[in-house]
């Protein structure tokens, strides 16, 4: 802020390396978006998609027996519930391992943190598509892949949690004589678990953003119906589509988000 | 996760009586009841989206050959995918930017030690709620129909899909600023965009450049998959591979994809543990 200061030499040197390196960088990346030009449909697909929008395809919202609105966000909802219970389970063991107060030894918590690392940056629809090559399309590949891939971040901040516990209660469990499984049962779970159910409920939210595109992969969901209006380009049933997922997610937000207060 | 065999801590009287008395934690049978309903949900939930163990148990085995199909990569593939790769990037490198533009007004209008009219915030608040639920696939298949098939579309995409979280984490971050330089400033009667320029930007510009590198982490993610719907990148490559059944092919995509992203999350983290 202060101009008249005169700056030192290698500051200046400094920020301005990074500056050029910044704009090399965004050069770079504007060259790359090779823009073709807006094609000559583009104004009547902007009109049937506005067109779409303003008036949804409400006859979608309920089918008899059939695959309408409202199962489609029931299952997103069920299958984000299923994957987030199922990790925020399996993660315990994982987190133990990762945290550096309760496994021996910093090789320990090390390749623990660089397991949770990976599983965490591969994209969930890549897991997706994977389980659905493995056990075949539906649900139950989508709530393996959001279990498998929540498990990374909710290990990590449950780890995280386990860090910054009081050790006051597991020393004195331990100086009374209390085995492992008894001081992490009486001493360290209930320090963490109000914190662990605030993360799980946190990553629900997250899941369900995800559940409503797992089913462009084949992987269940409300999804599936969203990539059949897509691609025959049925855009007022898009519409009612994205109006129902906006409706739900909305309510699952503020359900969570009431919850989160409550614990914590 | 609680033990029925912990003990119920019983609140025990003490001669130093407490302003509050702690809340008396739900009795033993009220606990089993709520699990035996939380237990009950769970299956009735897998029953309903048909997740049995038996399923999860024939899984198995085909998930092991298609790891087998996977390996050894086809590592000749690699000069193929190597320019899509960069593409991804790319995408998400000008995704983030224009969306972290479009956000910094919005989120001066959101917070509301900046604007005091509530007739403002709460309006822009509900907008910027709405377009965070909008999935960015979603926003990639729409961009895609209008603009045609490409990276453009995807750069779409992702900018509103960071548009709504950058807005979102500095919207919060400026209602938590401290008023003392605002308060200061109004006082010797500076005018609004005065304030912003010198009493809240200053204060705001790490956070914002942290939420941008941590936005950015997300996007390159995201990008990794918008060529599933056409929106340019890697993905469709790994549709592709996928299709045609070359596992060996989608393996050294996903290695590939795996290594940029740590490489770059390994990179932000420092630059953002050095702002903060």
């Amino acid at each position: 802020m202060n101009e008249k200061m005169p700056k030192p030499l290698l500051f200046r040197v400094q920020f301005w390396l990074i500056a050029i390196l910044i704009i090399a960088v965004y050069v770079w990346a504007f060259l790359g978006m090779d823009f073709a030009g807006i094609q000559s449909t583009a104004k009547t697909v902007t009109l049937s998609i506005l067109k779409g929008f303003a008036h949804p395809d409400w006859s979608f919202v309920h089918m008899e027996g059939g695959e309408d609105l409202l199962s489609g966000l029931l299952e997103t909802l069920i299958i984000s519930l299923l994957g987030t219970v199922v990790s925020a389970f399996v993660c315990i063991p994982f987190a133990f391992w990762a945290s550096a107060n309760m496994s021996r030894g910093w090789a320990a918590s090390g390749t623990g943190k660089i397991v949770l690392t990976i599983i965490r940056v591969i994209p969930e629809l890549i897991v997706a598509i994977l389980f659905v090559k493995a056990v075949g399309p539906g649900a139950f590949a989508g709530v393996l892949a959001l279990g498998i891939h929540s498990i990374g971040m909710l290990a990590k901040l449950y780890s995280e949690t386990i860090e910054t516990i009081d050790p006051g209660p597991s020393e004195a469990l331990t100086a009374s004589g209390a085995n492992r499984f008894q001081v992490l049962v009486f001493a360290v779970l209930p320090q963490v678990i109000p914190q662990f159910l605030s993360y799980s409920i946190y990553r629900f939210e997250i899941n369900m953003r995800s559940a409503t595109t797992l089913g462009l992969v084949g992987a269940g969901g409300i999804g599936t119906a969203l990539i059949f209006a897509l691609q025959t380009r049925n855009w007022s049933r898009v519409a009612i589509i994205l109006y129902g997922i906006i409706v739900l997610i909305t309510i699952t937000d503020l359900i969570s988000g009431w919850l989160r207060k409550k614990i914590v | 996760m609680n033990s029925p065999a912990a003990p119920t801590p019983t609140p025990t009287p003490t001669p130093n009586q407490a302003p509050r008395p702690l809340p008396v934690p739900p009795g033993r049978y009220k606990r089993y009841a709520a699990w035996m309903v939380g237990i009950v949900l769970f299956v009735i939930c897998c029953y309903q989206v048909e997740v049995t163990p038996i399923k999860l148990m024939n899984g198995i085995p085909e998930m092991g050959k298609l790891i087998g199909e996977m390996f050894p990569p086809d590592w000749s593939y690699f000069p193929t995918i190597w320019e899509p790769m960069i593409q991804t990037v790319q995408i998400a490198i000008m995704g983030t930017t224009l969306g972290a533009i479009l956000a910094i007004p919005v989120a001066l209008l959101c917070a509301n030690n900046i604007v005091t009219a509530k007739a403002v915030t709460i309006p822009v608040r509900i907008i910027l709620n709405l377009v965070r639920t909008i999935p960015d696939l979603l926003f990639a298949s729409i961009f895609v129909a209008v603009f045609g098939i490409g990276p453009f579309a995807g750069m779409l995409a992702l900018m509103f899909f960071s548009f709504g979280l950058i807005a979102k984490l500095t919207f919060e971050a400026i209602e938590a600023i401290d008023p003392g330089p605002i308060e200061a400033m109004t006082a010797v009667g500076a005018n609004k965009i005065k304030i912003i320029a010198f009493g809240v930007v200053p204060q705001i510009l790490p956070y914002f450049v942290s939420y941008l590198l941590y936005t950015f982490e997300v996007n390159v993610r995201a990008a990794s998959v918008l060529g599933l719907v056409g929106a340019g990148g890697i993905g469709l490559l790994l549709d592709r591979s996928l299709g045609l059944f070359r596992y060996d092919r989608a393996c050294i995509i996903i290695l590939l994809t795996l290594a940029i992203v740590l490489v770059i999350d390994y990179a932000s983290n420092v630059v953002r543990r050095k702002l903060l």
